[in-house]
């Protein structure tokens, strides 16, 4: 069979414009391989049952929950991470936005936040607060309330700030 | 959460995942995972092999039967039917319920074929195909066999796929003229249902399922035949809806007591049926 079962595999992906190939245990999470493997922490783990998005990456373009996919499925895949909006230190417009909005308070749910949106951003440069809200949806944030957060997402659309 | 350890198997066609399935204990088809992982975190599941379906192109497409059904493959996800022309064609409350099943990370990853095999009595899609008289495509060693929903769903994430099985399309006719709606309360916007119901209305009467009341999807057949006379005006549907509550043995758990739910499944059944009959669907 071209398949066999197996505990660990070898897998290749590329993240943030860099490939990686590495053999990970199958029972390894997404969210695991990153921070424990490749030293990738600017991910976070929140609630771990997929509920509060802190831990979302975009694989393929997608937002996803690195802690409800296992490393092994991404094999092959193109992944974004937080560390990749800003490989250089020069902020997005999107992270200046959040800056000029007070849109964090504690910044954990912060990389979470910051990917759902670039991915939103993407897709509609001009988003509205409603389209903000159903794209940010999976994301949680109990300190902000989240109006200022939207602020910041919109704002960028708008082309008011952050740019 | 660390995982227990488990094997990991990609196939390259339906045939080797059955395979795989069917030639070792404890293996489990793996769709989008967005329960199937968190239920092995919880060690509620512990399956020894995952046969992941990522790799099947065919389960991925959305077409058109010879006979005319809309065909959705098990592995498209909600985000698929989304965005699908040929769902928007023939049968947009599929997309307008899948938009609004958990958030935009579910929705990339959780697939129509997963959400009717978990057979959870709160999942979106079940009651929604069931009223839809969609037909389910199951596959195994034997061959093949296509049931309608009364049969698909057995009990609480119990389904007509058995060991060694797989989920590989659902068949959905399409709409013809008929008015969908889609009713429910939920907890949190976009969040589980309390209790929803969904309703079709057509040349050939009206069909009334609930979801969340039951262990798989009630039919309200007693209220369908109430109002097969054909007055959908609201006083008619609202008389129609008297008497749903009380035949329904509903759960009562912290987001609402038995008694609650009876109440919700008559004001959703409304509201679905209102929906369909003006045709305008969706929430
Ligand atoms: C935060 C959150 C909120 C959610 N809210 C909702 C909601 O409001 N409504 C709702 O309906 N759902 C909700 N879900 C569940 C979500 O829709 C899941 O995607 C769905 O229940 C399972 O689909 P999956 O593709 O992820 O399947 P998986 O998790 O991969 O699999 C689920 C089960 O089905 C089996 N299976 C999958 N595909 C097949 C197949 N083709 N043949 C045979 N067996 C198969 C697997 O073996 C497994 O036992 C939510 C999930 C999360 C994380």
């Amino acid at each position: 069979m071209a398949s066999e079962p197996r505990a660990s595999r070898a897998i290749e992906v590329e993240i943030n414009g860099e490939r990686y190939e590495r053999e990970v245990p199958a029972r390894r999470l997404l969210v695991h391989f990153l921070r424990d493997d490749l030293d990738l922490t600017g991910t976070h783990i929140g609630c771990d049952t997929g509920n509060c998005g802190a831990c979302t990456v975009l694989l393929d373009g997608d937002p996803v929950k690195s802690c409800m996919l296992l490393a092994v499925q991404a094999d092959g895949a193109s992944l974004r991470t937080i560390e990749g909006l800003a490989p250089n230190g020069e902020l997005t417009p999107l992270q200046r936005s959040f800056n000029e909005h007070h849109a964090l308070q504690c910044g954990y749910c912060t990389p979470g936040m910051l990917m759902s949106a670039t991915a939103l951003l993407e897709r509609t440069s001009s988003p509205s607060e409603e389209d903000v809200r159903y794209a940010l949806q999976g994301n949680i944030c109990r300190c902000t309330g989240y109006v200022n957060i939207v602020e910041a997402v919109v704002a960028v659309g708008e082309g008011t700030s952050g740019g | 959460m660390l995982l227990s350890e488990v094997a990991y198997a990609r196939p390259a066609s339906v045939d080797e995942a059955i395979a795989l399935l069917a030639g070792n204990d404890g293996a489990r088809a793996l769709a989008g995972g967005q329960t199937l992982i968190n239920v092995m975190k919880a060690r509620v599941a512990s399956p020894e092999v995952l046969v992941d379906l990522a790799d099947l192109a065919e389960l991925r497409e959305i077409g058109f039967s010879s006979a005319g059904l809309l065909e959705i493959g098990a592995m498209v996800t909600y985000a698929q039917l989304v965005s699908s022309s040929e769902v928007d064609v023939a049968r947009p409350i599929l997309a307008r319920v899948a938009a609004t099943i958990g958030d935009v990370q579910v929705r990339n990853r959780g697939t129509v074929g997963g959400n009717v095999c978990v057979a959870d009595p709160t999942n979106h899609l079940p009651p929604l195909l069931t009223v839809l008289d969609a037909t389910f495509t199951v596959r195994g060693e034997g061959g093949e066999r296509s049931v309608g929903a009364e049969d698909f769903f057995k009990g609480v994430y119990l389904t007509e796929v058995g060991e060694g099985e797989l989920l590989t399309k659902v068949s959905v006719p399409p709409s013809k003229g008929a008015g969908d709606g889609f009713a429910g309360v939920t907890i949190g916007k976009h969040g589980t249902y309390i209790v929803n119901a969904t309703a079709t209305v057509s040349e050939d009467g009206v069909r009334i399922a609930l979801g969340c009341v039951g262990a798989v999807p009630v039919r309200a057949t007693a209220m369908e035949e109430a109002l097969s006379g054909g007055d959908l005006g609201e006083d008619a549907v609202r008389a129609a809806a008297e008497g749903l509550g009380a035949s329904l043995d509903p759960p009562g758990d912290v987001h609402g007591s038995a008694d609650y739910r009876r109440r919700l499944a008559e004001v959703s059944a409304v509201r679905a049926v209102l929906q369909a009959a003006s045709g305008t669907g969706g929430q």
